[in-house]
């Protein structure tokens, strides 16, 4: 600082000088455009915050810039075949998707609305059903993530004239500036790109996954582990065609198992368990693993004698109580087949950054949050962070602020934090609960759901509060290594 | 000050005469050659006399010598001035609120679009760059030159704002003359809206600075104002607390003695042309950091007042300039 104050100091004692200092500068900025704001990573989360921007009134006029590493992908025709890789987009995420002109697209192409969810346990009868009939019309929706991106991507192709998308470009290097007053070096954040351009940007928001080179670049630690487990997912036939408009949950000790509605007769698979068991499942020849799917909804061998007594026991003290309350039980569907080469699996993570953003940075989605596709909340609570960012920077735009300014961002991490902290740490506490047999916790957890199953009030709240009933079924893209959301800015 | 007022009137009645010398040099070539020599001429002279009386009058040269030990710190946002970029959260938008509602414009992404803006005691910029963000085209005049370098090095950063923003280091008084000695080309008032923030407490002569605002202001132009109340509250918080015990203002920044209740700003404005539109109460939370709106006005207060459009000589110089919208689309273009 204290240079910075002599320099000023001098270039400001006559107004000869002064204007020379003035005039530098201006040639130093003036052969390099500055943008308002780049974001870094053109999957689901980056490309709905480059729409989201471009299509805010306040923010008419700012230079947006989205790099993406990958190639721009655009679906002409809707492939016959389903994506393993598909996200649970919650009623509030396609809230935000149809403001910014996506939502329409994706309907029109593929997507498949559930009406209820029934999470059960492995170990006894206790069940829990959400069923969206009594309180909206939809609970959530089933996306392949490449619908949204081409979605995402064909409403960028209209906004050309306020954001620009360069694609196929990869970021070599970030320069970080100052965080205040010094006049000697560029104070916007300078992005360095494998082509050897250089942009400088007012505010950079990285979008760039659970591995962000933003993030690491930034030096922001984060709190992860490895849940020592991997997801298998694959596309599953059912035997029978079906309504499917129910997304099945199940406990097992070794993890949650979880089919998705795809249509009426397909459904997406997501099973995590143990490394060994994961790869043993991809060793299976294609009967043996639907066999194995098939028992690991249906299967009673893990159930005890014990638990089961205790469990009626309390619900039958429960329905005593409130003798109408409580869903009835439904069956899954019973799968035939898979679709051919879906079956991949990956490993299975949770981490989260101490910080969401730093001067003139923010992170959003899996670069600031990974979680266990357990809850299927990943992509939502990217989009949640998107339609927050969104709303601080149009406010900020409208009242005059560098967009860069610590002010709305401090704001973004404060409000972002506030709501995916107790999501990650209740989606992590269940998926702890459930990774055991043991009598005591079985227990524990089987009157818990059973008890939430039977108190509508409790259900709800729980619902909304997004505590662990929101199980809302799995799968995420970004963590299978996903192009998009993960390679921008691979070193 | 009775000697102020008198050079005042002289300067008044002054600057009438010359709207009726350049006006009546339109008719011909060769007598606009011949009448804008002589206005130039004038203008040197009164130029020179009024730098030199203008030290003397409403800028208090102890109160210069304090802020220029200050002016580099202006954009450290938690530094000494982190109020006053607190405070942006409510000024912008009451500035951008009323002239919107004045104006009825509608660019979406630059509200202000088309509106030019005075705004006096500048200091660093901090509230010129976001009225320029805006899309108005802003001047910034601050009297101390170390406080223009600010304003002006940190400007030059940031490429969108260069057409809208410009800072002249130069008190309200002289740039009142100079916009008398162009009145033969734009007509008296140029500016739609005057913005001192946070500037009227430390000035020595409020009686000229009101008239000089007057002078350079369109008719129906704004003036907004925010200060400080002359309260017990306000000299309690105002200078013992927030300078002396929290140290949130730099120590001596505040005389109490020339802090103005709104009562008798509005007293002075009426009597100088303007009608007051509005008056809030501010308040500031210094654990928070964060400025509030409220109802009362006993410690500081924003004020916004309007030229009165009466004057019919006034009207006609308005009519004969160029429209605000004309004036910006010719700078930006």
């Amino acid at each position: 600082a204290t240079s910075s104050v002599i320099g000023q100091e001098s270039g400001s004692s006559s107004s000869g000088a002064r204007g020379l200092v003035s005039a530098d500068y201006a040639d130093d900025y003036i052969k390099n455009d500055v943008y308002d704001v780049i974001i870094s990573g053109g999957g689901m989360v980056g490309s709905a915050m480059a729409c989201s921007l471009g299509m805010d009134p306040n923010l008419l006029g700012k230079k947006i810039l989205l790099l993406e590493a990958g190639n721009k992908k655009v679906i002409d025709k809707v492939p016959e075949t389903y994506s393993t890789r598909v996200s649970s987009i919650s009623p509030g995420s396609a809230t935000l998707l149809s403001g910014i002109g996506a939502w329409e697209q994706i309907t029109k192409m593929r997507c498949k609305p559930y009406k209820k969810m029934q999470v059960w346990d492995a170990c006894s009868d206790a069940l829990i059903t959400f069923d969206k009939e009594n309180l909206e019309d939809e609970m959530a929706y089933i996306v392949e993530n490449d619908i949204v991106v081409a979605a995402l991507t064909k409403q960028l192709d209209s906004l050309s004239d306020n954001v620009q998308v360069k694609y196929r470009s990869k970021v070599v290097q970030y320069t970080w500036p100052m965080s205040h007053l010094a006049t000697d070096s560029i104070p916007w954040v300078q992005v360095t790109l494998a082509s050897g351009e250089t942009l400088q940007t007012k505010l950079l928001i990285g979008a760039d996954g659970p591995n962000s080179m933003v993030r690491q670049e930034l030096g922001i630690p984060t709190v992860k582990w490895n849940y020592d487990q991997s997801a298998v997912v694959a596309v599953l036939h059912l035997s029978e065609p079906t309504e499917n408009n129910v997304a099945w949950q199940r406990f097992l000790p070794t993890g949650p198992v979880a089919m998705l509605p795809l249509s009426d007769t397909e459904s997406s698979l997501v099973w995590s368990t143990s490394h060994q068991h994961a790869e043993e499942l991809l060793e299976l020849d294609e009967e043996s693993f639907v066999d194995a799917v098939n028992s690991a909804f249906w299967s009673n061998e893990n159930q005890s004698e014990l638990i089961e007594t205790a469990g009626s026991v309390f619900r039958g003290a429960l329905s005593a109580i409130m003798p109408s309350a409580g869903s009835p039980r439904q069956l899954p569907p019973s799968v035939s087949g898979i679709g051919p080469k879906t079956r991949v699996m990956f490993p299975l993570g949770m981490g989260h950054a101490s910080e969401y953003i730093r001067h003139r940075v923010a992170l959003i989605g899996d670069a600031a949050h990974r979680v266990h596709p357990l809850a299927g909340q990943g992509a939502n609570l990217g989009f949640g962070d998107v339609a927050c960012l969104t709303r601080l920077l149009s406010q900020a735009a409208f009242n005059g602020k560098d967009l860069g300014a610590m002010q709305h961002l401090l704001e973004y991490e404060t409000e972002r934090q506030r709501h995916n902290l107790p999501m990650m740490a209740s989606i992590d506490l269940m998926k702890r609960l459930y990774s055991t047999n043991t009598a005591p916790v079985v227990l524990l957890r089987t009157f818990g759901l059973q008890a939430t199953n039977m108190l509508p009030a409790l259900k709800v709240s729980s619902l909304s509060f997004g505590f662990f009933l929101q199980t809302n079924p799995p799968v995420h893209a970004s963590r299978l290594g996903h192009h998009s959301d993960n390679t921008t800015c691979q070193t | 000050m009775l000697s102020d007022k008198l050079s005042r009137i002289v300067l008044g009645l002054y600057s009438r005469k010359q709207i009726a010398v350049c006006g009546a040099a339109r008719r011909g070539w060769t007598a606009v050659c011949k009448q804008r020599s002589v206005c130039l001429q004038r203008q040197a002279v009164r130029r020179h006399s009024s730098t030199r009386t203008a030290s003397h009058t409403t800028v208090d040269p102890a109160e210069m010598r304090k802020f220029q030990s200050l002016a580099s710190k202006w954009w450290d946002e938690h530094g000494e001035f982190a109020a006053l970029h607190a405070m942006n959260d409510l000024r912008v938008p009451f500035i951008r609120d009323n002239l919107l509602n004045v104006h009825r414009a509608c660019h979406p992404g630059k509200p202000l679009t088309g509106l030019r803006i005075l705004d006096i005691g500048c200091g660093g910029g901090l509230l010129t760059e976001p009225l320029g963000r805006l899309g108005a085209n802003v001047l910034g005049i601050d009297p101390v030159e170390d406080s223009i370098g600010t304003a002006q090095v940190h400007l030059s950063y940031d490429p969108d704002l260069r057409d809208s923003v410009s800072y002249q280091a130069c008190t309200l008084e002289e740039l009142s003359e100079a916009e008398e000695g162009r009145e033969g080309e734009q007509g008296a008032g140029q500016f739609d809206a005057i913005v001192a923030s946070e500037v009227v407490e430390h000035l020595a002569d409020l009686e000229t600075f009101t008239f000089c605002c007057n002078h350079v202001l369109k008719p129906g132009g704004s003036l907004f104002i925010t200060t400080i109340n002359k309260t017990n509250l306000s000299y309690v918080l105002g200078i013992i607390v927030a300078e002396q015990l929290l140290r949130i203002v730099p120590r001596g920044t505040h005389e109490w003695e020339k802090f103005i209740s709104p009562v008798e700003l509005e007293r002075l404005l009426e009597s100088n042309g303007f009608l007051v539109q509005s008056v809030q109460g501010m308040l500031y939370n210094p654990v928070s950091g964060a400025w509030s709106w409220t109802n009362s006005t006993a410690i500081n207060y924003a004020l916004h007042a309007v030229k009165l459009r009466d004057d019919p000589q006034s009207d006609q110089a308005e009519e004969s300039s160029p429209r605000p919208e004309d004036h910006t689309a010719a700078t930006h273009s």
